[in-house]
């Protein structure tokens, strides 16, 4: 071990909030060309660390070793010049600027009258998106991309910066297989080219195909690292959780009932064309397909976020009028939706508020004041039964980690008692043991005969837990199948790229 | 040694917490002491009641501004619509007897109509601000600058350019003291922040102006009505307007359509010093009594003290500054 070079080393790092203590003294190591994983549960301190080491915010002790020099007081700005970038697990792009002005944002190229150039800017921006293999025109606002397209820019805007060391938080959360396929490409690159990169993600596969070593924390402890190919997943995964974890997919099934909610040539004017399918009750309805696919746009069309151009939806065999969220609500639905910092949460309110929101009705007293003690309970009861880590209701939702972030929507929609349930990527940045806790609960769910609508990207999860499966392709339906045991990822791929004749079910 | 260090930082982060929490009251505090140091009078019962008297009016209105600016909006036609509420006030509740009257032959009626009046037309005149922006989604800052122009130009349309008074004393008694030392205002003012903090507090109305401030988007996705929330803040800080103008009318005797120039920037300051954040989810009515208690006294002590009308003005604008960078310390999510 003595000769291994290291660019970074972390040692007793430790880093409090008020009220908290993320960090409690913890190591680590990385390796000049390695890529590095940083695996833990939901609000283990993974994000922190790394905010400390990219100068988001400092540590409250410990001392950090970079490049072979100690390195104290910096902030993010500094950090850059150092040679570490960062790719943040939240982010927070200029909406209504172009891709080029994102990419260089605070070190835009000048002319000699040191005015903007933005010819070169456009020029530079080109290349660095050549070089990810994005095609956007550089000009492009950032508001018309989607939000995997958005991750990609913050790719770009890394590799740009050409850092000796860049931390990815979750990279992959927004992003389906083609894109994970290309980030994948870039980061084996970079690691040639002599860079290091620190790769945190949920998804034990990538971590498995992609990095080279792997450190666990727990509850803001260092716990280990290991050499990827030697760290077996159950070991792995004892090292994250601290205990067994139950199966990742309990589907189990259950009886499937009468149709519930049938959709019937539902037409949006960009997004998606002539999309009829139907859900029964109990049912797992999973929709798979490419990000673009248009998937998130059904479901927000149907539950009054978008304008349908035509189309009817039934529910209980009754054509019901549907043109906002209020009337999706009233007739039982729920939405999780894809992006949990745009139309998710509440990010400067309280856990309590971000959870009750929608359920006040249930709460009122009978002169329409709320009943806050039975907020508090139901809260509570969330709380405690998905494990939801924060140290009181009172917490703003945004000092939570990512995943106890999407913890509490799903709360929120679970409060609501719905009989149909959208769930947009309802796992994204959810650790394995929660995982399995939401995949029960959503089993649960369609066994007392709710009807659920899932879309996922990650494969395993719509094949592990739908009982039936739906593709789309360019805003069409390829086919919809249901869900045998000899169902192959091939197979559904022929669908989600077009390439199967279109089948009905 | 690492782990000592780090108790003291944890510590000190504990009381850092608590300061910025209360640091506005223990602005507020350190006020009152200085000027009672110098001045004893300041804290005569007397004196404590015409501090409360005089922040009655703009903390009446501010008290509506927190929930527009807990929304993300903000409302500059308060003054303009206590204008216009105060001049159809006036004009309803004129003695038989006065001089140039102007409803001539109307005879006096129960005081409790005129005031539904003025209530009514700030509800309005609010509420039609805030359906603007609901429809049209043109910044709260628009809107209501063109509601302010709109309401001053109104009330000297309505009034003629004159004054309005002779006003009849069930009116006028608003104005003074019950028992001969609790001023009506004052008691007005109270029950208001009671009825302000039910609503904000306890009700879904309150739960989802925090929302439409908080991520409107994912408020429209909660099922919140954004719409009718956003009407429904602005009609409520129109209808304290309203109310303000009562006290208003109550305490001068008189309403002249200029009246209440430049008051909409008073509660706003008083609103913000107390801690509700323009970028918005964030507030208390408590921090709005505060705000306005802030600035009243400041006033009140810097007459007291002797200081010049013009040196107040810039003692004022300093203050507000300084309390807003407060505020913005504590909103700061980094440390
Ligand atoms: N600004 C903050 N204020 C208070 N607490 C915070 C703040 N930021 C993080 N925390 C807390 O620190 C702990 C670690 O959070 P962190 O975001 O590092 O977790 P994580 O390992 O990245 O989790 P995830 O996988 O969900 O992203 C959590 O308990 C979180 O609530
Ligand atoms: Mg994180």
């Amino acid at each position: 071990m003595a000769e291994e070079k290291y660019i970074l080393e972390m040692t007793d790092i430790v880093k409090t909030f008020p009220g908290v203590k993320a960090l409690k003294g913890v190591q680590l190591k990385v390796q000049a060309g390695e890529i590095h994983a940083l695996m833990g549960e939901n609000g283990a301190g993974k994000s922190t660390l790394m905010n400390c080491l990219a100068g988001v915010h400092g540590q409250t002790a410990g001392t950090i070793l970079f490049d072979g020099e100690v390195r104290e007081n910096y902030n993010t700005i500094q950090a850059l010049e150092m040679g570490i970038s960062m790719i943040h697990q939240e982010l927070s792009p200029v909406l209504h600027r172009p891709i080029m002005e994102n990419i260089w944002l605070g070190r835009e190229p000048l002319n000699r009258f040191g005015l903007v150039d933005h010819q070169k800017m456009y020029d530079m921006s080109v290349k660095v998106l050549k070089e990810i293999d994005l095609d956007e025109d550089p000009r492009t606002e950032m508001v018309n991309l989607t939000v995997a397209k958005m991750q990609m820019i913050e790719i770009a805007k890394a590799v740009s910066f050409d850092s000796k060391l860049i931390i990815m938080d979750e990279p992959t959360s927004a992003l389906a297989d083609k894109e994970v396929k290309q980030l994948f490409t870039i980061m084996r690159k970079l690691k040639e080219s002599g860079k290091s990169i620190i790769y945190i993600s949920h998804k034990l596969d990538e971590v498995y195909e992609i990095t080279d070593r792997i450190s666990v924390f727990r509850d803001g402890t260092y716990i280990g690292t290991e050499d990827t190919i030697k760290l077996s997943e159950d070991k792995l995964i004892q090292m994250m959780v601290g205990r067994e974890v139950n199966e990742l997919f309990p589907k189990v099934d259950c009886p499937i009932g009468d149709v519930k909610m049938e959709v019937k040539g539902l037409t949006h004017n960009r997004y998606f064309k002539d999309v009829s399918f139907t859900v029964k009750k109990g049912e797992i309805l999973g929709i798979a397909g490419l990000i673009g696919a248009g998937r998130t746009e059904v479901i927000e069309t149907i539950f009054g976020i978008r304008e349908k151009v035509s189309g009817e939806i039934l529910i209980d065999g009754k054509v019901v009028n549907i043109e906002s969220p209020r009337d999706a609500i009233a007739n039982h639905m729920a939405l999780l939706t894809e992006d949990r910092r745009q139309s998710g949460i509440f990010p400067m309110l309280s856990v309590r508020l971000n959870m009750a929101i929608t359920n006040f009705p249930k709460f009122l007293n009978k002169f329409g004041l709320i009943r806050d003690r039975d907020v508090k309970k139901e809260c509570d009861d969330y709380v405690k039964k998905i494990q939801v880590k924060t140290p009181s209701l009172n917490q703003r939702v945004e000092n939570l980690s990512g995943g106890n972030q999407q913890k509490v929507l799903v709360s929120r929609w679970l409060m609501t008692n719905p009989e149909i349930l959208f769930l947009d990527e309802p796992t994204r940045g959810i650790d394995v043991g929660a995982k399995s806790e939401i995949h029960s609960l959503i089993t649960q769910l369609a066994g007392e005969g709710k009807s659920i609508v899932m879309v996922s990207s990650e494969l395993p999860e719509v094949m592990g837990m739908s009982d039936r499966i739906m593709i789309m392709h360019e805003g069409r339906i390829t086919g919809i199948v249901e869900n045998r045991k000899d169902l192959t990822q091939e197979e559904l791929m022929t669908y989600a790229t077009g390439k199967a004749g279109k089948k009905g079910a | 040694m690492s782990a000592n260090k780090n108790i003291l930082k944890f510590e000190s982060a504990g009381s850092k917490e608590i300061l910025q929490k209360y640091g506005i009251v223990f602005v507020l505090i350190l006020m009152i002491i200085g000027i009672s140091i110098l001045e004893p009078a300041f804290l005569s019962s007397y004196n404590v009641f015409n501090v409360l008297t005089q922040s009655a009016i703009f903390g009446i209105m501010a008290l509506g501004m927190t929930f527009v600016i807990i929304s993300k909006g903000i409302d500059l036609s308060v003054g303009s619509v206590l204008a216009l509420a105060g001049v159809v006030l006036a004009s309803l509740a004129q003695t038989a007897d006065a001089t140039g009257k102007y409803f001539p032959n109307l005879a006096e009626m129960p005081v409790f109509f005129p005031i539904l009046a003025a209530l009514a037309v700030g509800a309005l005149m609010g509420g039609f601000t805030g359906l603007l922006i609901a429809k049209t989604h043109i910044p709260a800052f628009i809107s209501s600058l063109g509601m302010m122009t709109v309401a001053r130009g109104f009330a000297l349309i309505y009034s003629d350019g004159k004054p309005i008074s002779t006003l009849v004393p069930s009116l006028t008694r608003l104005g003074g003291k019950l028992f001969g030392f609790l001023p009506i205002p004052v008691i007005i003012y109270f029950i208001m922040i009671v009825i302000s903090a039910v609503l904000l507090n306890k009700t879904r109305f309150g739960k989802s102006a925090y929302a439409v401030g908080g991520n409107i988007k994912a408020a429209e996705v909660s099922g919140v009505n954004v719409n009718q929330t956003l009407i429904a803040i602005y009609a409520y800080c129109g209808l304290l307007a309203g109310l303000a103008a009562v006290v208003f009318a109550g305490r001068v005797g008189s309403v002249h359509p200029g009246a209440a120039t430049g008051y909409e920037l008073t509660a706003i300051a008083a609103t913000t010093i107390g801690g509700t954040s323009h970028s918005g989810g964030i507030g208390t009515i408590w921090g709005a009594f505060v705000g306005a208690l802030i600035l009243a006294v400041l006033r009140n002590g810097l007459t007291l003290l002797g200081v010049d009308a013009y040196w107040q003005q810039v003692t004022e604008g300093v203050i507000i500054v300084v309390a807003v960078i407060i505020d913005m310390r504590k909103n700061a999510t980094k440390d």
